[in-house]
């Protein structure tokens, strides 16, 4: 393992130096008054700039993205990232704006924001967006606050639960409870989608709405989505799309026409953006027509020629985030749009889900597949042929698939399905790449049988073996402390 | 532009093995009613090289802060970004990955979380930091979260108003959770009042909050606010500017028991607003409370040093409705991005880069009183100011229109901030054209 930045370096080796200000050098003890001063230093590194780029250098080969092989990692959707769009993105005329310049000296970097507002209605079928918030979850968070907000306005103060189906992603549960709802959990039944009865028995005034993700976590179009909208709807609540999945329909179909209400879309995801090792993304929130008045503000509006912000809006939640939004990943979504327009897009999604169904059938003869049928854009398979006699999980088919190069897929989610494996191929992998892990999978499938400590104790060939999960939590050391 | 590497004649021949014909099967699933007749209305797909022209297009519309030399600050800092940060994150390894789930193949990323974890907490003098939240305004809104969420019937969050007015407005929406009661405290000559704040601690307070340098500027003294909120149990919640952290009293010398802030200054570039980082810091005893991803230490079956996630039984998705919050993707990347910057500046470059900023500050206040403008407010400041003019709108048009991004505007003044990117000449043009010497 690498040593830590703090091991490396002596005192007075950084390089970096201002120019001279052709001015006396102040001093602090007597510009300001003692009481605001700092007395410990910070103890930061120390290394010479070649030292400090080989030890993040050498971080990186400790890294693996989507730039390094296939990464199936579900409901991510790990697209290739295209690279001329780290390159806008670096535009000073872009890079260089401050977020408190008067709108005339922003008018290209406005254009972006409204022409985004702009598409991402048209691609999901709602009446306008906000850009702001920073994640899906952030966006989730704005969804559910409009929702709140909406109700009260309503004069509704009896609507404190949120309904969410038992498969979906933990952050619907953990966002209506951080808006101060009650989660009451609907049931999936053996298709793998929302159970309309259960729904049904659960649904009344206190109801404030359902978050529902479609194709929902199992990969699985909630067919009866229409049905569903007007139970939530008859009953007076508004119905929640968590836009994870949106790759599996986008083109092809629009949460708008399907009843929803509220939207989030993660341009992480569906809008190739990089995930950074875990962000920035972006989660921007599109409501129907009753409930734009609620959306955060600012909103860019275009009046006439010119872009500007709109501040003016009463009844709005207010502000979820500083600013905007992350217009440097914002911006890379739009020039994601702007090369492949509507058709591509429709393209995207049907490769998506073609990719995921060919990975479907070749690997149904050695995976056990729970709910084996038209799937979107991924599907599940779980280590019930492998389990025995050998004990073998899901988790050592993930740790083994390291071995063969690959980032494993989601293990253990959704939690309807044990020993769940969620894999999610994108449209961006060949049939030629696709080809080479499901024979990596049959070999392992083939390893579990005849020699099963190769899967117990992987991974064998990673820089690490099997880390000590408990011993970090139960005894945990968060940082580095010099010896 | 396209990036499906599969042509259609594989496309046909996957269908095939499936037993399928054409694409339009695989969503037989979906009901026609439901599907996209016309296609959707989107200007038409671009190549590569229209794309780029596109773009730049766009960019030079725009005047940017590479254009003119900047003053605006107000939470974001036009700070110089050493050229082997943009070099090192452009490393493919680091931004193409997701989330660092499977420590096996992610050590290098979670080693470089578990180094900004250090820096954080050696920067604030805190004990323990997060992975990272969206900005900072978010970021103090979840400690707020917390401190109601930690004390039995304590809701009320006192804060001054002398906090970024956008950070008030994230408390306002968060507060739609019912949860929490935010009492605003009016400031005084630019400052927290911090006996006005005292005397609304009581029983039910969760947190008292004040910024250092708070949104004006002026240095705000917590210490008799520390001990107040402190005698009552609740928590002292501080927002700070990381920068000024290498020469101010850190958070964790006052007393704090969470430090939040903006971290973009640490590295980030400009961009509108974001992408930036909230970072979190908290005294020990609340790291089983504190949202967010953590990095932790551990050992794997060789015994060898290794990095994983960790305390996660505090997450949404372990625990559901039950998590102290929903957050899941953080800001990683710039988190990355402020450790490179602060290994590359390094304990004195930190320090040499405040005490400039703080420099240039103390020169353009003279400057402008010398050009006969009056500081808004009478306090000590660290590297932002308020200087009165009678049209702020009208002052900015006038900098602008002689080449000089101005500053943020307040009712009856012109917030100005100065980087160690302004020079003396800058600061001399500044004051001679709000002092009226220079016209268009």
């Amino acid at each position: 393992m690498s040593k830590l930045i703090f091991e490396k370096g002596v005192k007075g080796s950084n390089s970096f130096r201002l120019p001279s200000a052709g001015l006396p050098q102040p001093d602090i003890n007597h510009t300001l008054p003692p009481i605001f001063l700092r007395h410990k230093d910070t103890d930061l590194p120390q290394l010479s700039e070649v030292e400090a780029v080989r030890h993040f250098t050498e971080l990186s080969k400790l890294a693996y993205g989507v730039d390094n092989g296939f990464y199936p990692l579900g409901s991510c959707t790990m697209k290739y990232s295209p690279k001329i769009n780290e390159w806008a993105a670096r535009l000073p005329g872009l890079a260089a704006l401050h977020p408190y310049q008067v709108p005339e000296t922003i008018q290209g970097a406005l254009q972006i924001y409204y022409e985004m507002q702009e598409f991402l209605a048209e691609i999901t079928g709602m009446d306008g967006f906000t850009l702001q918030p920073a994640a899906g979850a952030h966006g989730e968070m704005v969804g559910v606050m409009i929702i709140k907000a909406y109700h009260l306005y309503q004069g509704d103060r009896e609507r404190t639960k949120m309904m969410v189906p038992d498969s979906a992603h933990g952050t619907n549960p953990a966002t209506a409870n951080m808006i101060g709802f009650d989660v009451i959990e609907v049931k999936s039944n053996q298709r793998g989608l929302v159970d309309l009865d259960d729904l049904k028995s659960k649904m009344n005034k206190e109801v404030a709405g359902l978050m529902l993700t479609n194709p929902n976590t199992l990969g699985l179009f909630e067919e009866e989505i229409q049905d569903i909208a007007a139970v939530v709807h008859e009953a007076g609540g508004l119905l929640y799309y968590d836009g994870a999945n949106l790759n599996g329909v986008i083109g092809v179909a629009r949460p708008g026409d399907m009843g929803f209400d509220v939207i989030h879309v993660n341009l992480h995801k569906t809008f190739s953006t990089p995930h950074g090792g875990g962000g920035p993304g972006a989660g921007p929130v599109g409501v129907k027509e009753h409930l734009l008045p609620f959306l955060p503000k600012p909103l860019v509006v275009k009046e006439g020629e010119l872009y500007n912000f709109d501040y003016d809006r009463p009844l709005s939640i207010g502000k979820a985030r500083n600013f905007y939004g992350n217009f440097g990943v914002i911006l890379k979504a739009y020039a994601y749009i702007k090369a492949l327009g509507g058709e591509g897009l429709k393209d995207a999604c049907q490769n998506a889900v073609l990719n995921a169904n060919y990975m479907r059938h070749q690997l149904r003869d050695d995976y056990n597949i729970p709910l084996d049928r038209l799937c979107k854009h991924e599907f599940i398979i779980n280590s019930k042929k492998q389990a025995d006699p050998h004990g073998i999980s899901t988790m050592d088919i993930a740790k083994r698939l390291i071995d063969y190069g690959y980032h494993p897929p989601t293990v253990y989610f959704p939690l309807i399905i044990s020993e769940a494996m969620m894999i999610e191929p994108t449209e961006t992998e060949s049939k030629e790449r696709l080809d080479d892990f499901i024979a990596a999978m049959k070999i392992i499938a083939k390893e579990a049988k005849e020699a099963p400590e190769l899967l117990l104790d992987a991974p064998h060939n990673a820089v690490i073996r099997r880390v000590d999960e408990v011993k970090a939590a139960r005894k945990p050391v968060v940082k580095w402390e010099a010896p | 532009m396209k990036y499906i590497p599969n042509p259609p004649w594989v496309a046909k021949d996957m269908l095939k093995t499936m037993g399928l014909n054409s694409l339009d099967d695989l969503f037989s699933d979906i009901k026609d009613d439901l599907k996209i007749k016309e296609g959707l209305t989107l200007p038409p797909a671009m190549g590569e090289m229209e794309l780029r022209s596109c773009m730049k297009d766009l960019a030079l519309r725009n005047i940017s802060t590479e254009d003119y030399p900047c003053f605006l600050g107000a939470g974001a800092y036009d700070r110089y970004i050493p050229a082997a940060v943009d070099q090192l994150l452009l490393r493919s390894e680091f931004y193409t990955a997701y989330t660092p789930y499977q420590p096996e193949i992610s050590q290098g990323i979670l080693q470089s979380i578990f180094e900004y974890q250090t820096m954080i907490c050696k920067l604030t003098g805190m004990d323990v930091s997060n992975a990272s939240m969206y900005d900072g305004g978010s970021a103090l809104a979840e400690a707020c979260n917390l401190a109601c969420n930690s004390g039995k019937e304590r809701r009320k969050i006192i804060i001054s108003d002398t906090v970024h007015p956008e950070y008030l407005e994230i408390l306002k929406a968060y507060s739609l959770s019912g949860r929490m009661e935010v009492v605003l405290v009016p400031g005084r000559e630019g400052a927290a009042d911090i006996d006005a704040m005292v005397a609304e601690i009581d029983n039910q307070t969760a947190a008292a909050i004040i910024q250092q340098p708070n949104f004006f500027g002026v240095l705000e003294n917590g210490e008799k606010l520390e001990q107040a909120v402190h005698a009552h149990k609740g928590m002292f919640i501080m927002a700070v500017e990381p920068v000024s952290l290498a020469l101010l009293k850190s958070p964790g010398e006052w007393g704090a028991d969470i430090a939040v802030g903006e971290g973009q200054p640490l590295g980030c570039s400009l961009s509108l607003g974001g992408p930036y980082l909230g970072f979190f810091a908290a005294r020990r005893d609340l790291m089983r409370k504190i949202p967010g991803r953590i990095v932790g230490q551990t050992t794997d079956l060789d015994g060898k040093r290794s990095y994983v996630l960790t305390l996660q039984a505090r997450e949404q998705h372990i625990r559901r409705e039950k998590a102290g919050s929903n957050i899941c993707s953080n800001e990683a990347l710039c988190a990355l991005a402020a450790s490179m910057y602060l290994a590359f500046v390094g304990e004195e470059g930190l320090k040499e880069i405040a005490l400039r900023s703080h420099q240039l500050a103390l020169y353009a206040g003279k400057q402008v009183e010398e050009a006969g403008l009056e500081l808004k407010y009478q306090q000590p400041y660290f590297m932002e100011f308020a200087v009165k003019v009678s049209d702020p709108a009208a002052a900015n048009q006038k900098l602008l229109a002689n080449g000089i991004i101005g500053g943020y505007q307040l009712e009856d003044a012109l917030l100005l901030a100065f980087t160690e990117k302004r020079s003396r000449a800058e600061i001399d043009h500044l004051a001679a054209v709000l002092g009226g010497k220079m016209d268009e």
